[in-house]
């Protein structure tokens, strides 16, 4: 299992995790980020990853638990 | 063990780095960068880091301790010069060579020249080292003429404006700010922005030289005015950095020459991803070079893949995104939105400063749109055009579907 991090005052709603990752990242109404689950799957961490690799401001973080 | 080599260390090559080990990738990865400092991010050298709320540290992309961690040898201040297929070797300007398995080229693109030379005063943006030297010479006060209203023209105004330099005129000889990407109608919004921001706009009319004149800079417009200038940034665009590879056998053309899986068609071991790529869009049925940073990005996860699953190679088809910040403005630009094409604008929240415009092609299906200051907006459009051929009556309903219920868009319009 890992854990999904995101920097909520980082964020300015690029929305390139949710085209990575769409089952776990969201974004509401002004535009900040929402965490859909925090735990992923070490199946599906190379995705999610890759979701937060593409974050413009490197709002995002997929850590050990 | 085998070894990849990727030439350059800006946001492309960073990002190869990390997806090969993401990938599982086990061989060596050398990371060879062409500046002393280490690898930092582009976006932030016209806004953040120009506007000096940014620092060179905060927009490293690629710390010691995490290049350390992840196995990536990173080889700074140490350009490449060429390549040698047959010998599979990088030549290095210190004389020095490194050997391959595979080769990622990812040298970027560098900041168009002055074609009217360069006195004191005139400057690029490209390069941290660009960033510093204009945001001191922007402390120093105006009047800054820009010339060129691209995306590095506008950000730089709208920066030089936010920290309180008088007199800032831009010029272009397009009657519009960011017309390659912009309709007219939008564009001319974008320039009323600027005008209302206190910039002086000088549209439509080309520059003919920029002369020193009594401690300052004189530019020289087609239509004879003259605008006097303590500092000129000149934003005119890109040419992409491949002539290092002439002579090596890998073609290149205005990029480095690629199939649709970012290979070098001459070499299935070499590589290019970023700015520095031409490669076959398989959806668009051309060949494209993009210089946007989400691109790089998802190139660089496609080449990575690519490296390590030789079977199950990918094709790098994006749908294209660039954003921009300017003044208040979030202007975020997905997929075809140029040209003459049926559009229709839905307005937000706060219509006059949150609104979409949604761009269709002949048969009615949807192209992409420009939103400004509407996240919800952003990623109803992206997720139709990764769908592809939603028709544009979708997608309009979609996004009216998001305006705000207790700012109702008459509400909000006052």
């Amino acid at each position: 299992m890992a854990v999904v991090k995101a920097d909520l005052g980082a964020c300015q709603g690029y929305a390139n995790c949710i085209m990575g990752a769409d089952d776990v990242f969201d974004i509401d109404d002004d535009g900040v980020v929402v965490v859909l689950r925090t735990e992923v799957e070490e199946s599906e961490r190379a995705r999610v990853e890759a979701a937060a690799r593409s974050c413009p401001v490197s709002a995002l973080a997929v850590e050990d638990r | 063990m085998a070894r990849t080599v990727i030439v350059g260390a800006s946001v492309g090559g960073v990002r190869t780095a990390q997806a090969l080990r993401a990938e599982g990738y086990r061989g060596e990865i050398v990371l060879v960068g062409e500046e002393e400092v280490a690898p930092y991010d582009k976006p932030p050298l016209s806004k953040a880091l120009l506007a000096g709320t940014a620092t060179a540290k905060s927009i490293g992309m690629l710390p010691e301790r995490a290049a350390i961690d992840a196995g990536i040898r990173c080889q700074r201040g140490r350009a490449a010069t060429a390549v040698s297929l047959r010998e599979r070797r990088v030549q290095l300007a210190d004389g020095t060579a490194i050997e391959f398995d595979d080769l990622v080229v990812a040298t970027g693109a560098r900041a168009r020249t002055s074609p009217w030379g360069n006195p004191p005063g005139v400057h690029v943006l490209r390069t941290l080292a660009d960033a510093e030297e204009l945001g001191a010479a922007l402390r120093q006060g105006g009047p800054l003429v820009v010339i060129g209203a691209g995306f590095i023209g506008a950000e730089v105004a709208s920066t030089a404006v936010g920290l309180g330099v008088r007199e800032v005129t831009m010029v272009d000889p397009v009657e519009v700010p960011l017309s390659r990407v912009l309709s007219p109608g939008v564009a001319s919004q974008v320039a009323a922005l600027h005008e209302r921001h206190g910039v002086t706009t000088r549209f439509g009319v080309g520059v003919t030289d920029v002369v020193p004149r009594s401690g300052g800079l004189e530019v020289r417009l087609a239509d004879g005015s003259t605008l006097q200038a303590a500092t000129v940034v000149v934003g005119i665009g890109a040419v992409p950095n491949d002539d290092w590879l002439d002579g090596s056998g890998i073609t290149t053309d205005d990029g480095v020459v690629c199939d649709q899986f970012s290979r070098s068609v001459d070499d299935p071991h070499v590589w290019a991803v970023g700015d520095v790529a031409r490669w076959w869009h398989v959806r668009q049925q051309r060949s494209v070079r993009v210089e946007h940073w989400t691109n790089a990005v998802q190139q660089a996860e496609c080449v990575a893949h690519n490296i390590v699953h030789p079977a199950d190679l990918r094709s790098h088809a994006p749908v294209e995104y660039v954003w921009s910040d300017q003044y208040d403005w979030k202007l975020h630009v997905v997929g075809c939105t140029d040209g003459d094409q049926q559009h229709v604008l839905v307005g937000g929240g706060a219509p006059e400063r949150s609104f979409a415009v949604l761009y269709a092609a002949a048969d009615g299906s949807f192209t992409g749109a420009v939103i400004v200051n509407w996240p919800k907006a952003l990623v109803t459009c992206r997720r139709s055009l990764a769908l592809g051929r939603v028709p544009l009556a979708q997608v309009r309903a979609d996004v009216e579907a998001l305006q705000p219920k207790s700012h109702g868009v008459r509400g909000a319009a006052r």
